[in-house]
C-alpha cells in the first residue's frame, strides 16, 4: 500500500488523476475501520491532512462554504447559528476524539446511509464542491449526490473540496435513534429544516433506505397544509392531525431493511416519531420567534 | 528475560496505616489512568515473531482439505501449523472436559474455531499469509437450540464422547417416578435435577400459580484488553509464557501436555491483564503461541484484535427458563418448579459448573420447601459459552425475580414486601438441603435499598429547556420529554462464593519478611491473577495488618509459587487473601520466636503476653512496646509458603441434587429507576441503587468499585448487550464494538451503594465475596422498572426498542 501525501490541493488532484482508485483519507473515521477489518486494501491511500484549506470554512451571504475536513467539533463550536441542524448532527457523531478528527467530507465520500451528516445536509439544502485535475470544479446538488448504497456521484478522478450549505433561515432540528445514549451508530436518523424565506420545509432521512433520502411527499403535503391554513403568517399551531399525517408520510418515505441494528418496522416507526417531534420543536421555535418579533414591533 | 512490558514488582508504601478496612489506593491505578501500565498487548521482545490464527468461516463443517503452500511461500513467514503439526497425541484441552481441539481436526463445530497458525516477522504479513491458507469445507446442518440438538435425527456435535457417566440410568426418582440418567443425550453437556419436598401437595395449597417463560441473551465479557501473550523459547527446550489470564496454574496444566513438556519446563508469568470477567478462564492463544515459539525457536507474540476477541473467548450462556411458582393468598411461597436450558455452544468449557449454579441457585434468596428443578447445558454449533461474572446465577435471577413481581401483582402485594415475606435467612435450607450457615440479610437489604431517597422526577427540565443528556436517547436528541414515563423496579439475588461441588479450592501464598534500609519490609508472592479486582491492593493491606509493616512489595504473579486458584467466583479475597493471612501468621510466629530467642530474657511479657506486630514493632496486647522489628530481624529473612483451603464442599447428588455443595453466599439488592421513551422504545436508567452485605469490607473503596462495576455490567445485559447469532447459520452477526454495545458513561447512572457488614464467622476477617452478586440483581431490577413504566410483559433480556414498540 502506498501512502500519498500531497502538500497542496493541486498535488492532491494530480495524484487522484494518476491513481483514480486511491482512497482519500482525512480523519480516517471510516477508512481506518475498513482497513483494520480487512474489508478493503487499497493500493494507494491519499492523505489530505497536509492541505490546510480543507479544514477552513467561510460564511457567505446565503451559505457556508465548509471545507471537506472541518472537524465535527469545530462545526459544533463555531457554526451552531448558521448550520444548526448540522451542528446537532455533529454532536451525535461517535466520541469527542472522533469528532475532533472526522469531517463532513468523509461522510460524503463514504456515502453510507448511516452517515450522521446526510439528513442535516438534505434538510438544509447543500451542494458538494467536487474537483478534478482534468475538468476543474463543479457543484453537485445534495439531492443528486447519493446514488446507491455507499455510492455517490463523484467521478473516479474527483475529490471533495468543500460543501456549500445554505445558512439557516429558520429553525432546524436533528434526531437520531441508537440503542445507546451516546457514541452509537444510527439505527435511523431524521433532519428537518424550516425555510420561512421560501415558505418550505425540507427533510432528510438516514439509515432507513439504501441512500439518505428526503421525504418529498411529506414535504409537499406539509408545504401545502401550512400554506392553506396561512400558518407561516398567522403563526398558529400545527394541528395534531397534520403533524401525524406528515409523520406517516415520512415513515412511508423509508425503504428500510432488517439488520442487526434494528428491524425495518422499528425504523419506519422511529422515523415517524422523530418527524412529528422535530416538526413540533421547529414549529414552536418558529412561532416563538414570530411572537418575539411581534412584541418588538 | 529482556522483554519490554514484562511485569515488575509493585511496591506499596503507605503513610497511613493502610491495613484492612482502609481505602488504600491501587498501586497500579495511576499507571493505568495515565496510560503507562504495560498490558499484555504492550509486550515486546527482540527478534520476536507475530502469531496469527486462521479461524473457520462456517459454524459446522467437515474439513475436506487444508492447503498451506501459499502461506508458507510468503516472504517473512517462519511457520504455518495445522492439526497435523501438533507435537504429541494430546491435542485437546478443556477446564472440565478436554473436548476443545488445539486446532480443528476433521471438522469445525463453531464459527471462528481455530484451524491453522502462522508465525511471521510482521503482524500484517502473518495476517495476509493466514488469509492465503485454503481450507475446503463441506458444510453440515447446524445445531442451534434444544429442538435441533435433541431431534431424533440430530447430528451429534461430539460424536465420540467419553466423559459420560457409565452405568444404567437411575430409576429411583421421587414417588417412584423413573428419571433418566442425568445426561440423557450426547448433545447435552451436563444436567442437574434438584428435587426436595412434595411439590404436588404444596401445589394444592397454592392460591395463585404463576407460570412464565424467559429468554436470556448471550452476553460478552467485553474486557478492554484483548487476548494477548508472548511465548519465549528457553535454552533447556522449555518455554516461558507471559500471559494475561485468570489462573496461571490451570493454564499450565492444560498447556504442558499438548507441548509434550513437563510442567517444570513451561514457566508462566502473569502479564498486564485488561479485564477478565470470566472470559480468560479458558485458554485462548496460550498453546498457539507456545507451539509457534517452540517450532521457530523464536519468541512469538499473539494479540487478538477486537473482532477476533469476540471469537477468542467463551461468552455468557444464553438461556431459556421456564418457571412455575405458587403462593398462598397471604403471600407465602408454596412451591417452585423450573427448567433452565443453557446453550453451551460447541465445547464444554465450564458448562457443567454453570449448570450446577443455575440449578442450585434457581430458587433465589427465598425460602421455598418444595422444589422440582432441572437445569442442563446443550452442545450446539453456537459460540462456546462458559464463565462470566455471575456464572449461571445471573440467568436464574432474571427469571425468578420476574416471577416474584408477577406473584406480588397477582396477590395485590407490594413487590418488596412480598419478597421480604419469603426472604431466606440464616438457617434456611437451600433447595439442595444445605443450610445457610452465615448471615443472610435478604429482607434487610431490600429494606435498605427501598429506604434510599428517590432521585428527583423530571430532572432534565430547566428554564433553558430539556437537558437531553438526562433523557432517553441522550445526545441523539430524540425527546425533550415527549413519551417519557418513569418506572421503578426492585430485585435481589444470591450468588455462591468460591468453587463448589467438592472442588478442592485452595490458594498458596509465600510471604517473606526482612529488613531493607533499616525498615521491615514484607514481600507477598502468589500466583493470583490481578485482572483489575484489586487483589494486589488487598494483599498489601493484609500484610500490613498482620505484620505491622508499612512497606509491602507484591511480587509478580508466576508459577514459581503454588497455585492461587482462579480469579473468579468472587473468591480471590476470600481464598488467596486467606492464604496471605495464613502465611503472614506463620511469618509472625517465627518472627516472635526470633524475638523471644534474642530478647526474651529482657522482659517477661515475651513469654506471657499476647504479642502483636504493629507500626514496625513487637507490642503486647496492652500496647507496651517490646522491640523494633528491625532489631528482632536484623539480617535474618523469614519466609513461609502455605496452602490454604476454605471449608470443603461436596458434589450434588446427580439425581436429587441434594448435597452441601456451596461454601458461602453473597447477597445484593437493587432498586432501578428508569425513564422510558415509550414511543421510541429508548431507555435511560436514571439511578441504580444497591445494598449489599460484604461481611467485611477489606478495602471499602474497592468494594464500592466492584459493586458499581457489577451493577453496570448487569445494566448492559438489561438494555443493550447481546451477541447476535444467526439461527440459520450459527454465525455471529455483530463481532465489533460498533454493533455489540456496552454502556458508556452517559448510560451509567448514579449508583448509590449501602454496604452492610455482617461477618461470616467461617471466612477470613468475616469477609464475603463481593464481585458477582451486584451483576445478578441489577438486570432484573432494570427490567422490573421498564415493566413498571410500560406495562409490558418483557420476558426477554436485553430489551430492545423493538420489544417496547411492538415492532420486533
Amino acid at each position: 500500500m502506498d501512502f500519498l501525501r500531497p502538500a497542496s490541493w493541486e498535488e492532491a488532484l494530480a495524484a487522484k488523476a494518476e491513481h483514480p482508485a486511491a482512497v482519500p483519507i482525512a480523519g480516517g473515521t471510516d477508512v481506518m475501520v475498513e482497513i483494520n477489518f480487512g474489508h478493503r486494501r487499497p493500493d494507494h491511500l491519499l492523505d489530505l491532512n497536509r492541505i490546510g484549506e480543507l479544514a477552513e470554512w467561510e460564511s457567505g451571504a446565503d451559505s457556508v462554504r465548509l471545507g471537506a475536513s472541518v472537524p465535527y467539533a469545530a462545526i459544533m463550536e463555531n457554526l451552531r447559528a448558521e448550520l444548526p441542524g448540522l451542528a446537532l448532527a455533529s454532536h451525535t457523531v461517535a466520541s469527542p476524539q472522533i469528532r475532533n478528527r472526522g469531517g463532513v467530507g468523509g461522510n460524503l465520500g463514504t456515502a453510507s446511509p448511516a452517515g450522521d451528516a446526510h439528513p442535516a445536509l438534505l434538510a438544509a439544502g447543500a451542494e458538494v464542491e467536487a474537483e478534478s485535475a482534468a475538468r476543474g470544479s463543479r457543484r453537485i446538488p445534495i439531492d443528486d449526490f447519493y446514488t446507491g448504497v455507499k455510492r455517490n456521484a463523484l467521478a473516479p478522478d474527483e475529490l471533495i473540496r468543500a460543501v456549500h450549505i445554505k445558512k439557516a433561515d429558520g429553525p432546524q432540528q436533528y434526531s437520531k435513534v441508537g440503542t445507546r445514549n451516546a457514541m452509537v451508530i444510527a439505527v435511523c436518523a431524521f433532519g428537518l429544516a424550516l425555510h420561512p424565506a421560501t415558505r418550505t420545509v425540507r427533510t432528510g432521512i438516514g439509515s432507513a433506505a439504501p441512500t439518505p433520502v428526503r421525504a418529498k411527499t411529506a414535504e409537499e403535503f406539509l408545504n401545502a397544509a401550512l400554506e392553506e391554513d396561512g400558518l407561516w403568517d398567522n403563526g398558529e399551531t400545527i394541528t395534531p392531525s397534520v403533524a401525524q399525517r406528515f409523520a406517516d408520510l415520512c415513515a412511508a418515505a423509508c425503504n428500510p431493511i432488517d439488520d442487526v441494528r434494528g428491524t425495518a418496522g422499528y425504523r419506519r416507526r422511529a422515523v415517524g416519531v422523530m418527524a412529528r417531534r422535530t416538526l413540533t420543536w421547529t414549529w414552536e421555535s418558529y412561532r416563538g420567534t414570530r411572537r418575539t418579533l411581534k412584541g418588538a414591533a | 528475560m529482556p522483554t519490554t512490558g514484562a511485569p515488575t514488582k509493585l511496591t506499596q508504601g503507605s503513610q497511613a496505616r493502610g491495613g484492612i478496612g482502609a481505602s488504600t489506593l491501587r498501586p497500579d491505578g495511576t499507571l493505568k489512568v495515565t496510560g503507562e501500565f504495560a498490558f499484555a498487548s504492550d509486550m515486546w521482545h527482540e527478534d520476536m515473531l507475530w502469531g496469527q490464527t486462521l479461524r473457520s468461516t462456517v459454524a459446522h463443517a467437515e474439513i475436506v482439505s487444508i492447503d498451506t503452500s501459499q502461506a508458507l511461500a510468503t516472504p517473512g513467514v517462519y511457520a504455518v501449523m495445522t492439526y497435523d503439526d501438533l507435537p504429541t497425541d494430546v491435542r485437546t484441552y478443556g477446564l472440565e472436559i478436554q473436548d476443545t481441539p488445539v486446532l480443528a481436526h476433521g471438522k469445525v463445530r463453531h464459527h471462528g474455531e481455530p484451524v491453522a497458525l502462522v508465525a511471521a516477522d510482521h503482524p500484517e504479513t502473518a495476517r495476509r499469509a493466514a488469509a492465503k491458507i485454503d481450507v475446503e469445507y463441506r458444510e453440515l446442518p447446524v445445531i442451534t437450540d434444544e429442538a435441533s440438538a435433541l431431534a431424533p435425527d440430530a447430528v451429534l456435535v461430539h460424536e465420540n464422547r467419553d466423559d459420560l457417566p457409565q452405568g444404567p440410568p437411575a430409576s429411583d426418582g421421587p414417588g417412584g417416578t423413573p428419571i433418566a440418567g442425568h445426561v440423557p443425550h450426547p448433545n447435552i453437556v451436563h444436567r442437574q435435577p434438584i428435587v426436595r419436598g412434595d411439590v404436588e401437595a404444596a401445589r394444592e395449597r397454592a392460591d395463585v400459580i404463576v407460570e412464565g417463560e424467559y429468554t436470556f441473551g448471550m452476553q460478552d465479557q467485553a474486557f478492554l484488553g484483548p487476548e494477548s501473550g508472548l511465548a519465549v523459547p528457553e535454552e533447556d527446550g522449555g518455554v516461558h509464557l507471559y500471559i494475561a489470564t485468570q489462573w496461571l496454574h490451570a493454564d499450565l496444566r492444560q498447556i504442558a501436555p499438548v507441548l509434550g513438556l513437563p510442567e517444570t519446563k513451561v514457566r508462566m508469568t502473569l502479564a498486564g491483564v485488561g479485564g477478565a470477567f470470566g472470559g480468560r478462564e479458558d485458554l485462548s492463544m496460550q498453546i498457539h503461541a507456545c507451539l509457534l515459539a517452540l517450532r521457530t525457536g523464536k519468541p512469538v507474540k499473539i494479540v487478538y484484535n477486537r473482532f477476533e476477541s469476540f471469537f477468542g473467548h467463551v461468552h455468557r450462556h444464553p438461556a431459556k427458563l421456564r418457571y412455575e411458582h405458587g403462593a398462598t393468598k397471604d403471600g407465602k411461597l408454596t412451591h417452585m418448579k423450573c427448567r433452565i436450558v443453557l446453550d453451551g455452544g460447541a465445547y464444554a468449557s465450564t458448562s457443567a459448573a454453570v449448570v450446577g449454579n443455575a440449578s442450585s441457585l434457581s430458587a433465589g434468596p427465598y425460602a421455598v420447601d418444595a422444589v422440582d428443578i432441572e437445569a442442563l447445558a446443550l452442545y450446539t454449533n453456537n459460540p462456546p459459552c462458559g464463565a462470566m461474572r455471575g456464572f449461571g446465577a445471573v440467568q436464574a435471577c432474571f427469571a425468578y425475580e420476574a416471577q416474584m413481581d408477577r406473584l406480588a401483582q397477582r396477590l395485590g402485594l407490594d413487590p418488596v414486601e412480598f419478597r421480604q415475606l419469603n426472604a431466606m435467612e440464616q438457617g434456611t435450607l437451600m433447595p439442595t438441603g444445605q443450610p445457610v450457615d452465615s448471615p443472610a440479610p435478604v429482607a434487610e437489604l431490600l429494606r435498605r435499598v427501598k429506604a434510599m431517597p428517590m432521585p428527583p422526577e423530571r430532572d432534565w427540565e430547566s428554564s433553558e429547556g430539556a437537558d437531553v443528556r438526562q433523557l432517553p436517547g441522550g445526545l441523539s436528541n430524540t425527546t425533550h420529554g415527549e413519551g417519557v414515563v418513569r418506572g421503578v423496579g426492585y430485585a435481589v439475588g444470591i450468588k455462591n462464593v468460591g468453587f463448589s461441588e467438592g472442588f478442592d479450592d485452595y490458594s498458596t501464598a509465600r510471604v517473606r519478611m526482612e529488613v531493607i534500609g533499616g525498615e521491615p519490609v514484607a514481600t507477598v508472592h502468589t500466583a493470583m491473577a490481578e485482572v483489575g479486582q484489586g487483589g494486589v491492593t488487598v494483599h498489601a493491606q493484609i500484610a500490613r495488618t498482620e505484620l505491622g509493616v508499612a512497606q509491602v512489595t507484591i511480587h509478580p504473579a508466576d508459577t514459581r509459587v503454588g497455585s492461587a486458584g482462579s480469579t473468579s467466583a468472587s473468591r480471590q479475597t476470600y481464598v488467596t487473601g486467606g492464604a496471605v493471612k495464613n502465611a503472614c501468621e506463620r511469618v509472625r510466629e517465627r518472627v516472635l520466636e526470633i524475638g523471644r530467642r534474642k530478647f526474651g530474657s529482657y522482659h517477661p511479657a515475651w513469654a506471657t503476653a499476647e504479642l502483636l506486630l504493629e507500626h514496625g514493632r513487637v507490642v503486647t496486647d496492652g500496647g507496651e512496646i517490646l522491640a523494633d522489628l528491625a532489631d528482632v530481624l536484623d539480617d535474618e529473612v523469614v519466609e513461609a509458603e502455605e496452602e490454604w483451603r476454605h471449608r470443603p464442599t461436596e458434589p450434588f447428588d446427580p439425581h436429587t441434587g441434594q448435597g452441601n455443595g456451596h461454601v458461602q453466599y453473597s447477597f445484593a439488592a437493587h432498586r432501578a429507576v428508569v425513564d422510558v421513551d415509550t414511543e421510541l422504545g429508548l431507555v435511560k436508567v436514571v439511578e441504580l441503587a444497591c445494598a449489599q452485605d460484604v461481611g467485611k469490607a477489606l478495602n471499602p473503596l474497592s468494594v464500592i468499585g466492584q459493586i458499581q462495576g457489577g451493577t453496570t455490567q448487569g445494566l448492559g445485559i438489561a438494555v443493550m448487550e447481546e451477541i447476535v447469532v444467526d439461527p440459520r447459520t450459527a454465525k455471529v452477526r455483530n463481532p465489533s464494538f460498533t454493533d455489540y454495545l456496552i454502556p458508556t458513561i452517559l448510560d451509567t447512572p448514579p449508583m448509590p451503594v449501602d454496604v452492610l457488614e455482617l461477618a461470616d464467622e467461617h471466612a477470613p476477617y468475616g469477609l464475603r465475596g463481593v464481585g458477582e452478586a451486584p451483576t445478578l440483581s441489577s438486570t432484573p431490577a432494570v427490567l422490573a422498572a421498564i415493566r413498571d413504566a410500560t406495562g409490558l410483559e418483557l420476558n426477554r433480556t436485553p430489551v430492545r426498542p423493538e420489544h417496547l414498540t411492538g415492532t420486533g
